[in-house]
């Protein structure tokens, strides 16, 4: 199976790597080690997976402005998403952090409807869309 | 968004990196928030600033920032990872780090205020005018109780405005956003700062409109329920407002199993071996309130209380700080319970709180384990 789902280009640049999808919001600076990269809070239901090189879609986040340092420095550890993708609204953590490290970011346009998006999946951040294939 | 002739130059990097940079961030919030120009602010408040937050690519990025940028607006900034006129167990890399850190914001021009309440200490612009301000609970202080206009910034948006002066003319700095959409229909009856700050937990999680109402009832509720409240919305969403003014529009109910729902969430433990009070940095009005409450007792824990310099100041001036400290807590300035790393698991198995916010980031950046009173059953129960 195919996707390709059009979004607003937040953060200009391609990307590529594995679907991290959830529906459940992100604080950057709560529930992410910034040096591995790995989901640490038990209340999030993407706990203990890795952003790593992933795609991630998520639908905005949440919590502290300091978020947007936390993902600075996630891509300055090697441990940040290839990508992102803001579902519901792009909040202004997401936008200047992903401005400063240059990580690519799409929000999707409201028509959109997202399919139900396998873990497994592959996402790849290209202008304006995501094209998402099953491996 | 619509650049003026002057700010594509300056976002081509005619005006040097350092701004081309900051327009480069203000393009992507823009373009997030659907704006179509920047406008002018009068007043920027910084977070950032705490080693234990922003880590070594924060002190390198800032470092590396400051050797050109210039904040062109008054600019207040967060507090950090510890009071510097005390001595901590902190490491020596610590205290390295976290000195780079107030030397770059220093260089960059910042007023050296260390505090998450800016809005207890300074003179703001008056209502309806335009900043820009990051830390969640001073953003939707700004926007709830003191009427000025500020979207919910992030670290970086806000560095980016006192570097141009600039912000997005989007989101809660239009009128149309700040009339509320979504009501929150408060169902159980709230007494005490923590049971706001549970209704705002729950609140930040419920809604993703930037603007939440919470109807009449909470019209009248005091400075240290207020900040609960705020800090609290601030900490589990992405909402930057809250308004008593009423809507018609969708209601979510809060009621006993909400509560319960944010206390099962939060409060991991029984009882903790120290006590910490202020997350947001507690301000003349809380620190009277509990030095009536502690007049001629002692308390049973340790307890530190986190402050503002310049609070703690003017309580040594009026004798409250002598009545706090006769009772056994510690008096700390230019930090703040909230991601300090003084209240870190190696030193404590739990800690007695009455901040919600504060018990977020305990919990889950700290691992330490919370047990979340209010602050007269603290007293009641840890004071004699």
């Amino acid at each position: 199976m195919e996707y390709s789902l059009k979004g607003k280009i937040i953060v200009g640049g391609t990307a590529k790597g594995k679907v991290l999808s959830t529906t459940q919001p992100i604080n950057f600076l709560s529930s992410v080690d910034h040096r591995t990269g790995r989901i640490t809070d038990n209340n999030h239901e993407l706990c203990g997976k890795f952003l790593k090189d992933s795609i991630l879609i998520f639908p905005y986040a949440v919590g502290s402005s300091v978020g947007a340092y936390s993902i600075f420095a996630l891509k300055s550890n090697g441990a940040s998403p290839s990508g992102i993708i803001c579902t519901l609204k792009t909040d202004i953590t997401t936008a200047s952090g992903c401005a400063i490290a240059n990580i690519p970011l799409l929000q999707l346009c409201k028509e959109q409807v997202i399919p139900e998006i396998e873990n497994s999946s592959e996402g790849i951040i290209d202008g304006g869309y995501l094209q998402i294939k099953k491996v | 968004m619509d650049l003026t002739r002057e700010e594509e130059d300056s976002l081509n990097g005619k005006n040097g990196s350092s701004i081309s940079t900051a327009y480069k961030i203000l393009l992507s919030i823009g373009k997030a928030t659907n704006a179509e120009k920047l406008i002018p602010v009068e007043w920027v408040h910084l977070s950032g600033v705490n080693y234990n937050t922003i880590g070594d690519a924060g002190v390198e990025f800032l470092t590396k920032y400051s050797e050109e940028a210039q904040f062109v607006v008054p600019t207040t900034i967060n507090p950090m990872g510890y009071d510097s006129h005390q001595q901590n167990n902190l490491s020596s890399n610590f205290h390295k780090q976290q000195s780079k850190i107030a030397k770059a914001y220093e260089k960059m021009g910042s007023i050296p205020s260390f505090s998450c309440i800016p809005y207890e200490l300074f003179q703001l612009p008056e209502s309806g005018h335009s900043v820009s301000f990051a830390e969640s609970n001073a953003a939707v202080m700004a926007n709830s109780v003191f009427g000025l206009r500020t979207n919910k910034e992030s670290s970086l948006s806000a560095l980016a405005s006192a570097i141009t002066g600039k912000a997005p003319y989007s989101d809660l700095r239009i009128d149309s956003t700040r009339d509320p959409k979504i009501r929150i229909k408060i169902d159980k009856e709230l007494k005490t700062e923590l049971d706001y700050g549970v209704l705002g937990y729950f609140s930040g999680k419920s809604v993703k409109e930037s603007c939440v109402s919470f109807g009449s009832d909470i019209s009248n509720i005091d400075m240290y329920k207020t900040k609960s409240l705020s800090a609290a919305l601030g900490t589990s969403g992405a909402c930057g407002m809250f308004s008593s003014r009423d809507t018609h529009d969708e209601t979510i109910t809060f009621g006993k199993e909400e509560e319960k729902s944010v206390i099962d969430e939060l409060n991991t433990t029984d009882s903790g071996d120290v006590i910490a009070l202020g997350s947001p940095q507690l301000g003349m009005y809380e620190l009277e309130l509990l030095s009536k409450m502690i007049a001629g007792k002692k308390f049973s824990k340790k307890c530190m209380i986190f402050c503002a310099r310049s609070v703690y100041e003017k309580s040594c001036k009026s004798g409250m700080a002598k009545i706090l400290e006769n009772a056994g807590a510690n008096i700390i300035c230019d930090a703040c319970t909230c991601l300090s790393p003084l209240l870190s698991r190696e030193e404590y198995d739990g800690v007695i709180t009455n901040s919600v916010k504060a018990a977020h980031y305990l919990n889950k950046s700290n691992g330490v384990s919370v047990s979340l009173k209010d602050l007269k059953s603290i007293v009641m129960e840890y004071a004699k």
